[in-house]
């Protein structure tokens, strides 16, 4: 069970023996360690109880799903490690959906579970769930401890691989017996590394010539940028790279805020709801350099049709990752912000105005738009908070329509300004991610855009909203419907409705009454019913101190465009 | 096309699940799969036998190497190596027939392990097409059961399977 590499000249354990929950808790503390999403139970009453006596500031949410988005919120607000903790069994199982989105992200997370007593593990004893197997498949990492002298490898280890390389979650299922027995502790000086585990962080030389003289070659190059760099800290080498060798600049919609999107270069994001101009710009290119990115087939569409007549380079700090959705003529494994910077030593500057001159027309003739209307159209509402934030607000969405046109119609310009569920697409996501970002940047302004669908999916964590004081703005893009869905039927099912409307016939409103509900929380907030309003509605919602909740009623009216159908190429894409 | 791929991993609890969960979870095809320890305790050997394009065997061998518990992954296909299966058939077997299953036992270099008045068991060990000759041969005789362990292999050279190859991250 041990590390071989980190026992071998480890001294004699000294000190006092102290129980299993203590340890953990001192290992929480020794990660630096700030802030818990934790949910108890009686599999981690005993990591509660330590708690009490530790500085570590306890959030509480209100449903363990919540506990596990408001980590990982955490984490893409800041780049350090989320950490969030559960109960054996149920609250165990309720972490799923975040964890799933953890690592379909690749942001750090720590998940701690309490666990039967281990002598019950496998009699189906009460809230026992094997959520080591349950897991598997959606973690880095995961370890069960069988003893509290295994905790402080077992955590070092954990916070060393949740945020080295490619970041993910690490589950780590920890006995209650184990929890209460004693041991003389041995905490690893230097981080615990399991011998297995090997990074390739810089590029050879001769991959970086290749990458060099491949952009050279190229009389059309374009920048695929993933949030790979955002995980690298790559922004300014990134800025500086693209400004040096001149080529525009796609953002995956994880990557939206690496790099400024007010920016000559900037095409704002590609794929199935990214604009015209970034889809045309990857698919007509002579060569694509993906940077930290993952050819996801919400990028590519159908992944053979995708950029066919152009090079590609693909550059990621995951080996499995290159020629995994997409073959790449030069594959590069490393990490992105060191490749970035051995490309700046000897720039390639070459004039390629008839390139520019073309994106140039795309960006002119085809950009972001929507439909004049007496209604309040969801796209305006982000518009004006944006404008009326002087576009420096953090933005952290639900998932569907709302979070496209967020995405859209407000201008990033730095990294970790969007927080969004992009490869689970979790609904839900929105209130206690944006929990987590608040209480990780106090200093900065969180707005969450939400739908009513996603809204509803953990709108429990009002509780832990105002319990907290956590001053998070909550925009409802209301429509009664499950949007997203329900433009699907529209395109492709004839309209039919497959149980996407959430009104109430026996209600003569909108249903529920978001405000009111919010009321019950402590919570205050106002519905906007007309256009003339949204500005006066927003500055109050900024002026006012605390949480507020903006019930938006912007009727099903509109469906997210561009759009490219699952599975087309970028000349099928919607434009109306 | 058919691939024996040997693995190292840590030997832990929990391995064997991450590498058979990730073959179903991903769709590759798993046609053997034997595990055992090696000379260093902390270690365990994997053969496993597999088939896929080129494309599915370079995602095989980057998913395998990102497991945090995965040493190193050797491809043996296409290099020197030495493969062997082992198995067990149970056969019926009266006095007429023992002495005729003996003798073609003994062809095999097979060795009877249990004799019964109407059953008897025989061990066989060697390259998987000569036990499904040797299972051919013993089908009109009446096979009752039988159970083999898959291959295991070693790369024929001085040095360990695992520095036959450097693997290639690159493309």
């Amino acid at each position: 069970m041990k590390n071989p590499q980190a026992t071998k000249a480890a001294p004699a354990a000294t000190g006092e023996p102290m129980k299993g929950a203590d340890i953990l808790i001192r290992c929480l503390e020794r990660q630096g360690v700030e802030v818990l999403f934790a949910y108890p139970g009686g599999g981690s009453i005993e990591l509660h109880q330590s708690l009490q006596k530790s500085k570590i500031r306890v959030i509480l949410p209100r449903h363990e799903q919540g506990g596990a988005f408001a980590a990982a919120g955490y984490a893409r607000a800041t780049g350090q490690t989320g950490a969030c903790m559960a109960t054996s069994g149920p609250g165990a199982t309720n972490l799923i959906t975040g964890i799933a989105d953890a690592y379909m992200d690749s942001i750090p997370v720590v998940f701690i579970t309490g666990q039967v007593p281990h002598t019950y593990i496998g009699k189906n004893a009460f809230q026992e769930t094997d959520i080591i197997g349950v897991t598997r498949p959606i973690c880095k990492h995961s370890h069960l401890v069988l003893s509290p002298e295994e905790i402080p490898e077992v955590i070092s280890e954990a916070f060393y691989l949740a945020n080295s390389g490619r970041p993910g979650p690490v589950v780590i299922d920890i006995p209650k017996d184990v929890q209460q027995k004693t041991c003389i502790p041995l905490f690893p000086e230097q981080p615990v590394v399991p011998r297995a585990y090997k990074l390739k962080l810089a590029p050879e030389a001769r991959e970086v010539e290749a990458v060099r003289k491949a952009i050279e070659e190229a009389e059309r190059p374009c920048l695929y940028v993933g949030g790979g760099i955002i995980s690298a800290g790559a922004e300014k080498e990134l800025l500086k790279f693209a400004e040096t060798y001149d080529i525009p600049v796609a953002t995956t919609l994880m990557g939206v805020g690496c790099f400024p999107e007010d920016h000559r270069l900037s095409l704002k994001w590609l794929g199935m709801h990214g604009t015209y101009y970034a889809n045309y710009a990857a698919n007509e290119c002579d060569l694509l350099v993906a940077l930290g990115a993952r050819f996801d087939d919400r990028v590519t569409g159908n992944v053979n049709t995708f950029a066919v007549n152009s090079r590609i380079v693909h550059v990621d700090i995951d080996p499995s990752e290159i020629n995994k959705n997409k073959r790449a003529d030069l594959g590069v494994v490393c990490d992105v912000k060191q490749m970035l910077k051995k490309l700046l030593r000897n720039p390639v500057r070459k004039e390629r105005p008839e390139w520019h001159a073309l994106v140039r027309k795309w960006k002119e003739d085809f950009p972001l738009r929507y439909a004049d209307s007496h209604l309040i159209q969801p796209q305006y509402v982000v518009d004006r908070l944006y404008r009326l934030t002087n576009g420096e607000a953090t933005i952290v969405t639900g998932v569907g329509q709302h979070q496209m046109w967020a995405a859209q119609f407000y201008q990033f310009k730095r990294p970790r300004q969007l927080l969004t569920s992009g490869g689970l697409g979790a609904m839900g996501f929105g209130i206690p991610s944006a929990i987590g970002a608040k209480i990780a940047r106090p200093d900065q302004l969180v707005v969450e855009i939400d739908g009513d669908g996603s809204f509803q999916m953990n709108i429990q964590e009002l509780g832990t909203i105002h319990c907290e004081d956590v001053e998070v703005k909550m925009i409802i893009l209301n429509n009664q419907h499950l949007g997203m869905v329900a433009q699907w039927e529209d395109r492709f099912y004839g309209s039919c409705r497959g149980n996407t409307v959430l009104t109430n016939v026996r209600a003569d409103r909108p249903y529920p009454d978001f405000v009111t509900i919010a009321k019950g929380y402590l919570i205050p907030g106002r519905e906007v019913w007309k256009r003339e309003e949204v500005d006066d509605a927003i500055r109050e919602m900024l002026e006012t101190p605390g949480p507020f909740v903006l019930d938006v009623h912007v009727e099903y009216q509109e469906h997210v465009l561009p759009m490219i159908p699952a599975g087309g190429t970028y000349k099928t894409i919607i434009m109306e | 096309m058919r691939h024996t791929i040997s693995v190292l991993v840590e030997n832990k609890f929990g391995v064997l699940t991450r590498i058979a969960g990730l073959f179903s979870g991903r769709g590759y095809n798993i046609e053997s799969l034997t595990v055992g320890p090696t000379q260093d305790r902390a270690l365990s050997k994997m053969t496993i036998v597999t088939s896929g394009d080129d494309a599915v065997l370079e995602q095989i061998d980057k998913q395998l190497n990102k497991l945090v518990e995965v040493v190193k992954v050797t491809d043996l296909t296409g290099a020197g190596f030495t493969a062997r299966e082992l198995m067990l058939i149970k056969l019926k077997a009266t006095g007429k027939t023992r002495g005729e299953i003996v003798q073609i036992a003994n062809i095999f270099r097979g060795s009877v392990t249990y004799v019964h008045h109407d059953a008897m068991v025989i061990e066989v060990t060697g390259r998987t097409e000569k036990l499904d000759e040797f299972i051919e041969l013993m089908e009109p005789f009446g096979i009752v059961e039988l159970a083999r362990t898959g291959k295991v292999a070693l790369a024929r050279s001085a040095q360990p399977t695992e520095s036959l190859q450097e693997y290639d991250s690159h493309c």
